[in-house]
């Protein structure tokens, strides 16, 4: 198997060889082409950085903004000494885009970053983008991880809370993407009340709705007496689940709101009594779909369950190479 | 191959089967009682088109719990304590009664249920050897807080906690959770008394010495199920007394402990002394003593200290404030990392299973054990991850690490071994901590290790 001579493939990512130019590096570099917010695709300390507006926006309430933020549309075409570089939505959280370069030779590489399919009303659905190599994640990458409908998990998420009035129902989510998606899916399921939030949540919160997410009424849980809280839904870095914070909740429902928690050890694990199956990242069904509807010549697979990915692409006589990225974490699911 | 990865990172091969089989849910699903008499009248021949035929009707976890009924593998996560439990606490019952009459009883507990819900009278137990609930300890937080004059201390055997009870004419030894193990254990059921009596003490085998042996040599014997000539010569087991629960068909536990003990000597002298021996209560005059016989204990089969207060009377349980036990301190050693493995079951899909190594001589690093890691999720974590970005090879689901990482290792003993090259194996080793702050080159020496043996 061998990749366009413009490009070069290490441990720490791909880079454009004759720009200089690294896309998600895992650690601070001169010049770098970002998917994502997620720490660990937008690392801190970049001297400059091409992004769509919105991850530049994540980055910089994060403290990772670079030096030099470059902000690009979507579609918008760019030139890097050579090859062209665009950026398409990737459907994983607000401003996550796929990368697509078109070398010199006419090859075509599409990096995927993190992605799924299934519909989000608080980024831009995935648009499939022909290519001739997929550089494709693969955090669910099994035949094990098939994500149920979204709506069914919140509709589970306000039964309980309909079971149990004199408790709280705290909800362990990330604090960027999941948590807005979860507020969004709750919301098109008719739940209109205040939905309070742990103080790590606020920020990027309040920037999901500058940026037209529409979310609803949504309040702060320090200072509210812990009464107040009874049949409230309360969001919270995973991180809070077990820690002396949900103290002031009343006898909290522990939900966890993750693709792991299709899996029963990963839910105990969590201690989630009320496990969420709901992801942000393309599932088995979608992983596979995907190769197929673009019928890339080549298949390389960046970060997660890359062994099943490439066997299964071995058995339908694709190409495919796991890049065996280093920094990549599993958590941002 | 998929399937393999999917078992491999699931860890549960019912779950795993349950989460790919294809979903075509039209029919309804089957009802429990559906499901078990189609999977009784199942033949070899036919059992795969059952179970097919009722997969197809259920949702991922009625899959799951239909795969841990068809294989007997149901207690995951819900063992038969559990159960009582539940079963008492949804009739109202006293969770001891239940744990009493449950095991003179056989599944499906029919009579059992109708006494619980008012339709049937309260079963007869039967007069055979039956099990009696064990009382448990709790462990000790507060030593400095603990009435000395209250309280009666015995050492804590390295063995397995056992019941043997003589009763109508019946000999029967039981484990810890009441499971039946006198088959196992026959040379001990056989030294059982005539007359009927029924005892808790520690299973022990008794070395060469006529001291108790390590668990090693108890290990031998617990993975044979009927012990042949040889083994039960080489490795004969004694039951070390701990308490007496009843005698001559009278049932001793509401008696205080002080009074049970009295009892248990007197009857223990009248048992064969080769099988029978009383675990000697330990006099301990202050705090200070108590404390230097917990780090200190005169046997390498002790564990720890027992503490138990006089006035106690046996109650099936852990409760508080009756019982407590003091393990001796495990020792530690700073160990480097070598090689890691996706853990099975609660562990699984992490990295979680370790094999670490100490300096050798010649200044190689030389595996001296493998265990896994009892940590909290954010360690586990970063553990998982640090394995990942400092894989320097990779063997099936196994991969090399750089010999970077100094883990904290906890063990209960040492001993020869040859199948580590260090010559040495750790009992119960688990990672106590992980010390990024530590250079390797600074981590224990196979030495340094092997000189704890002495100890
Ligand atoms: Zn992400």
């Amino acid at each position: 198997m061998h990749a366009p001579d413009w490009i070069e493939i290490g441990p720490r990512g791909l880079r454009l060889k004759a720009a200089d130019v690294w896309i998600d590096p895992p650690r601070p570099v001169a010049r770098a082409l970002i998917t994502h917010g997620h720490a660990d695709h937008a690392r801190a300390g970049h001297a400059e950085a091409w992004a769509t507006a919105q991850t530049l926006a994540i980055m910089a309430a994060r403290g990772q903004a670079p030096v030099q933020p470059h902000p690009l549309r979507h579609g918008e075409r760019h030139d890097f000494a050579g090859v062209t570089v665009s950026l398409h939505p990737a459907g994983h959280i607000l401003g996550a885009a796929q990368i697509r370069l078109e070398g010199p030779d006419g090859t075509v590489i599409v990096v995927t970053g993190d992605y799924k399919r299934a519909p989000d009303p608080t980024c831009a659905a995935f648009e499939p983008v022909p290519c001739d190599i997929l550089v494709t994640e693969a955090t669910f990458a099994l035949p094990v991880f098939r994500h149920p409908p979204p709506e069914a998990e919140v509709a589970r998420l306000l039964a309980a809370r309909a079971a149990n009035p004199d408790r709280a129902i705290l909800v362990g989510a990330y604090a960027l993407g999941k948590a807005q998606r979860l507020v969004a899916l709750m919301r098109a399921a008719g739940y209109q009340a205040p939905i309070f939030l742990h103080g790590a949540m606020e920020r990027l919160m309040a920037l999901y709705s500058a940026h037209g997410v529409a979310l609803g009424e949504l309040s702060s849980v320090s200072g509210q007496p812990k009464a107040q809280l009874a049949g409230a839904i309360v969001l919270a870095p995973p991180s809070a689940l077990a820690d002396r914070w949900s103290r002031r909740l009343p006898d909290p429902v522990t939900a966890m709101a993750s693709g792991w928690m299709r899996i029963r050890a990963r839910a105990r694990q969590r201690g989630a009594e009320l496990p969420l199956i709901i992801s942000d990242h393309a599932d088995w069904d979608e992983l596979t779909a995907t190769i197929i509807e673009l019928r890339p010549r080549e298949v390389w697979v960046t970060h997660g369950r890359d062994d099943a990915l490439v066997h299964w692409c071995e058995t339908r006589q694709i190409r495919a190479r796991a890049l065996h990225l280093v920094g990549r974490d599993d958590e941002d699911d | 191959m998929l399937f393999r990865l999917s078992y491999d990172y699931v860890g549960d091969l019912a779950e795993t089967a349950s989460l790919l089989w294809q979903e075509s849910r039209g029919a309804s699903s089957p009802t429990l009682a559906e499901a078990v008499g189609a999977l009784r009248s199942a033949t070899r021949a036919s059992a795969p088109a059952v179970v097919a035929g009722l997969l197809d009707r259920l949702d991922t976890s009625g899959r799951f719990a239909l795969l841990k009924l068809a294989t007997g593998a149901l207690r995951v996560g819900a063992g038969a304590r559990l159960a009582r439990v539940a079963f008492a606490e949804r009739f109202g019952l006293d969770v001891t009664e239940v744990e009493e009459l449950w095991h003179g009883l056989s599944p499906p507990y029919a009579a059992l249920f109708a006494w619980a819900e008012g339709r049937g009278p309260r079963p007869d137990p039967g007069a055979g050897a039956l099990f009696r609930p064990f009382m448990l300890a709790h462990p000790l937080e507060a030593p400095e807080a603990i009435d000395l004059a209250a309280h009666a201390f015995e050492w804590k055997w390295d063995g397995i906690r056992a019941q043997a009870v003589t009763a109508a004419g019946e000999r029967r030894l039981f484990s810890r959770d009441g499971n039946d193990i006198s088959a196992t254990f026959p040379d001990l059921v056989a030294a059982l008394p005539a007359a009927p009596l029924a005892l808790d003490g520690e299973l022990l085998v008794r070395g060469p010495d006529g001291q108790p042996a390590s668990f090693n040599a108890l290990q031998q014997r617990l993975n044979r199920k009927a012990p042949d000539a040889r083994l039960l010569r080489e490795a004969p087991v004694f039951l070390r007394a701990y308490d007496l629960l009843a005698e001559d068909g009278e049932d001793l536990r509401q008696l205080p402990f002080h009074a049970r003990r009295a009892r248990l000597e007197s009857a223990v002298a009248r048992l064969d002394p080769a099988r029978f021996d009383l675990s000697p209560l330990v006099d301990l005059v202050d705090h200070a003593a108590l404390a230097a016989a917990r780090a200190c204990p005169p046997h390498p089969s002790i564990e720890g200290l027992m503490l138990k207060r006089l006035d106690s009377p046996y109650v099936a349980g852990r409760v508080t404030g009756l019982w407590w036990k003091w393990k001796k301190a495990p020792f530690t050693i700073d160990c480097v990392l070598m090689y890691a493995q996706r853990g099975h079951g609660k562990r699984s899909s992490f990295y979680s299973d370790f094999t670490f190594g100490a300096w050798g001589r010649d200044g190689a690093l030389l595996p001296v054990g493998k265990a896994y890691f009892g940590f909290t999720d954010e360690e586990l974590k970063w553990l998982d991850k640090w394995v990942r970005d400092h894989t320097v090879a990779r063997f099936g689901p196994v991969r090399e690490v750089e010999k970077a990482l100094v883990i904290e290792v906890a063990f209960e003993g040492v001993s020869t071994s040859s199948r580590h090259k260090s010559g040495l194996a750790l009992r119960f080793p688990r990672i106590a901590r992980i010390r990024a702050d530590k250079p390797a080159n600074e981590a224990d020496t196979v030495e340094a290790i092997a000189a704890l043996m002495a100890r």
